[in-house]
């Protein structure tokens, strides 16, 4: 078996420009002693590993890596785990090739 | 509130949106248009390829400014196993014609582009405005939007939604539903730089000539999958995308089924040396034509990836987008010049013209594709990749096995993977979903 080197999404996440909302989360997790299956699959599934498990064992998020995929939406909307909406006007992601 | 009342309200700046935008602002309708990006295309994402024919129907003359990147001679399909590809190669010089079909494109800088044609054609355009909700009156009909700028309400005859595959204020009117985990897939995608002689000396290309690399196989770990590299002038575009369900189901990352890709020994010669200088991710509808949802009501149309409008076995979706969004406004156009109101009854017109070109006609025809791949991708994205490739290696190694036995080997292995009842049933299913 061949060794996977871990991959560093914080550095992927470097090369990208944002303009960061400060205060204003636009996705927000609701607060839950236990986590829901649905929940707990965004630490993986996320591509900018914005879910992660405090101490704990919440799933927490830090959107300011987001980029805006909603694929969060699609699997944790519907169960009420999170609120998802766009940032405001102008804030958020800037992508220069996309 | 903005007193001002429109013809028409294009919500979105993406393909389906300035197309819609352009074409109405064209008819003489007065038209706004809003976009939460900075500028159109700063939160849109493509592989890219750009397909002329629809373009060339809205702005006949676009090869003369628009930021094309290389004209497409050459396409490869490669099935992958994790230490070999097996490739299908088209390339030809008709490709090399005055007018070529499909070229590369970078988004955020065709969007642009695209944007100040709307601009020219008359359309006020505002950016850096997120639409927050429908507008509706009592009985439901939608007049106009709010957006979160202060006192945000705009009202208009018709909103056109051009919102992309999330589709957000659609569903939070409860004019369709949200996407869900099996009906799209979640992309994600790098650009990587490299001087414009070295991809030329890589890909085998002269002076604007591209070629782009679609690959399937085990780079998905058995989920419904495809990677993509296209070349561009400067930079080449490399990615992965998967059915969202599939992440949900086996854990995997999206970044870490990138860097694989990167890694396939197939892949990192062509991308060595690179400077990345960007990492995004963007959703792609895959449901096909039984996602489709409700196209009109009172007062509004949905156009492009919000409709669910794309064809993966193609990888068409921007084609789609730009057709759906031309033909919407058209059907308006002709609403308004009855001096007909934007009822649904008379917007059903743009269903009824949609029906008739190619974009509801090719969606119609692979309508069970998108099933098929979903339910068997263990198979024809893990086994059969797998066995192609072993079968191609035993069909070149000279070691003195006689080709009787070689060919036995091969056949047996397949038969052992799949049975025969197996094997039949899949290409029996393939060609049904396919014809
Ligand atoms: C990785 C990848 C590769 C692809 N490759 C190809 C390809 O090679 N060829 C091809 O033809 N297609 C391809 N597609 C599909 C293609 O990108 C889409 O089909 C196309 O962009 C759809 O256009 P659209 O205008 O409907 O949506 P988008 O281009 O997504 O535009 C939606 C716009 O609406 C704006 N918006 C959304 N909500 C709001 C709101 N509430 N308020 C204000 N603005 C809002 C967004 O910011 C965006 O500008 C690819 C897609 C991906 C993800
Ligand atoms: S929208 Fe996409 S990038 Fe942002 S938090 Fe959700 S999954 Fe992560």
């Amino acid at each position: 078996m061949s060794i996977e080197p871990s991959v560093r999404v914080e550095d992927k996440l470097f090369y990208n420009r944002y303009l960061v909302d400060a205060g204003r989360a636009h996705i927000k997790v609701r607060p839950h002693t236990t986590p829901s299956p649905e929940l707990l699959s965004m630490l993986k599934a996320c591509p900018a590993r914005c879910y992660e498990l405090n101490d704990k064992g919440q799933v927490e998020i830090t959107v300011d890596g987001c980029i805006e995929c909603g694929t969060c939406r699609v699997i944790c909307e519907g169960s009420g785990d999170i609120e998802w909406s766009y940032p405001r006007g102008g804030y958020g992601v800037l992508f220069k090739f996309g | 509130m903005i007193e001002e009342k429109f013809d028409a309200i294009v919500v979105g700046a993406g393909m389906a949106g300035n197309a819609a935008a352009l074409t109405l602002a064209q008819r003489g309708l007065k038209v706004l248009q809003l976009e939460r990006g900075e500028y159109s295309g700063s939160k849109n994402v493509q592989g890219a390829i750009l397909y002329a024919d629809m373009l060339e129907k809205l702005i006949p003359d676009f090869r003369e400014d628009a930021p094309l990147e290389r004209h497409l001679v050459e396409q490869r399909f490669w099935m992958m196993d994790d230490r070999s590809h097996t490739g299908l190669h088209y390339r030809s010089d008709d490709f090399n014609e005055e007018k070529p079909n499909r070229y590369t494109i970078i988004r955020a800088q065709f969007d642009k582009w695209f944007s100040q044609k709307v601009r020219e054609a008359g359309a006020t355009v505002l950016c850096e405005t997120t639409v927050t909700e429908l507008a509706q009156d009592a009985y439901g009909k939608v007049i106009g939007v709010r957006t979160d700028r202060a006192d945000g309400e705009i009202h208009a005859d018709v909103v056109v939604l051009a919102e992309g595959v999330n589709g957000l204020l659609g569903t939070r009117a409860g004019l369709r539903q949200r996407p869900t985990p099996d009906k799209v897939a979640l992309a994600v995608k790098e650009m990587h730089f490299l001087p414009r002689e070295t991809i030329e000396a890589r890909f085998n290309l002269r002076g604007d000539e591209g070629m782009v690399i679609e690959a399937a196989g085990t780079i998905s770990r058995g989920m419904t999958g495809m990677g993509f590299i296209y070349a561009n002038k400067e930079c080449i575009s490399l990615g992965i995308g998967c059915l969202v369900a599939d992440f949900q189901r086996t854990g995997e990352t999206p970044y870490g089924l990138l860097d694989r890709f990167k890694r396939h020994p197939s892949v990192a010669p062509l991308i060595e040396g690179s400077e990345v200088k960007e990492y995004a991710a963007h959703l792609i509808p895959e449901g096909g034509f039984k996602a489709i949802p409700q196209l009109y009501g009172e007062g509004w149309v949905v156009v492009g990836d919000a409709a669910q409008l794309n064809n993966a076995i193609h990888r068409e979706g921007s084609n789609l987008a730009m057709t759906s969004g031309r033909i919407a406004a058209e059907a308006i156009f002709q609403v308004k010049s009855r001096k007909d109101p934007m009822t649904a009854e008379n917007l059903s017109l743009y269903k009824k013209m949609l029906d008739e070109s190619f974009v509801i006609k090719d969606l119609k025809k692979y309508k069970d594709m998108p099933a098929l791949m979903h339910t068997q991708s263990q198979n024809f994205f893990l086994t059969y990749p797998e066995l192609v490739s072993k079968a191609m290696q035993n069909f070149l190694r000279v070691d003195g096995t006689p080709k009787v036995e070689k060919e036995k080997t091969t056949f047996k292995s397949f038969i052992k993977a799949r049975s025969w009842s197996g094997l039949f049933g899949d290409a029996f299913r393939l060609a049904r979903a396919w014809r």
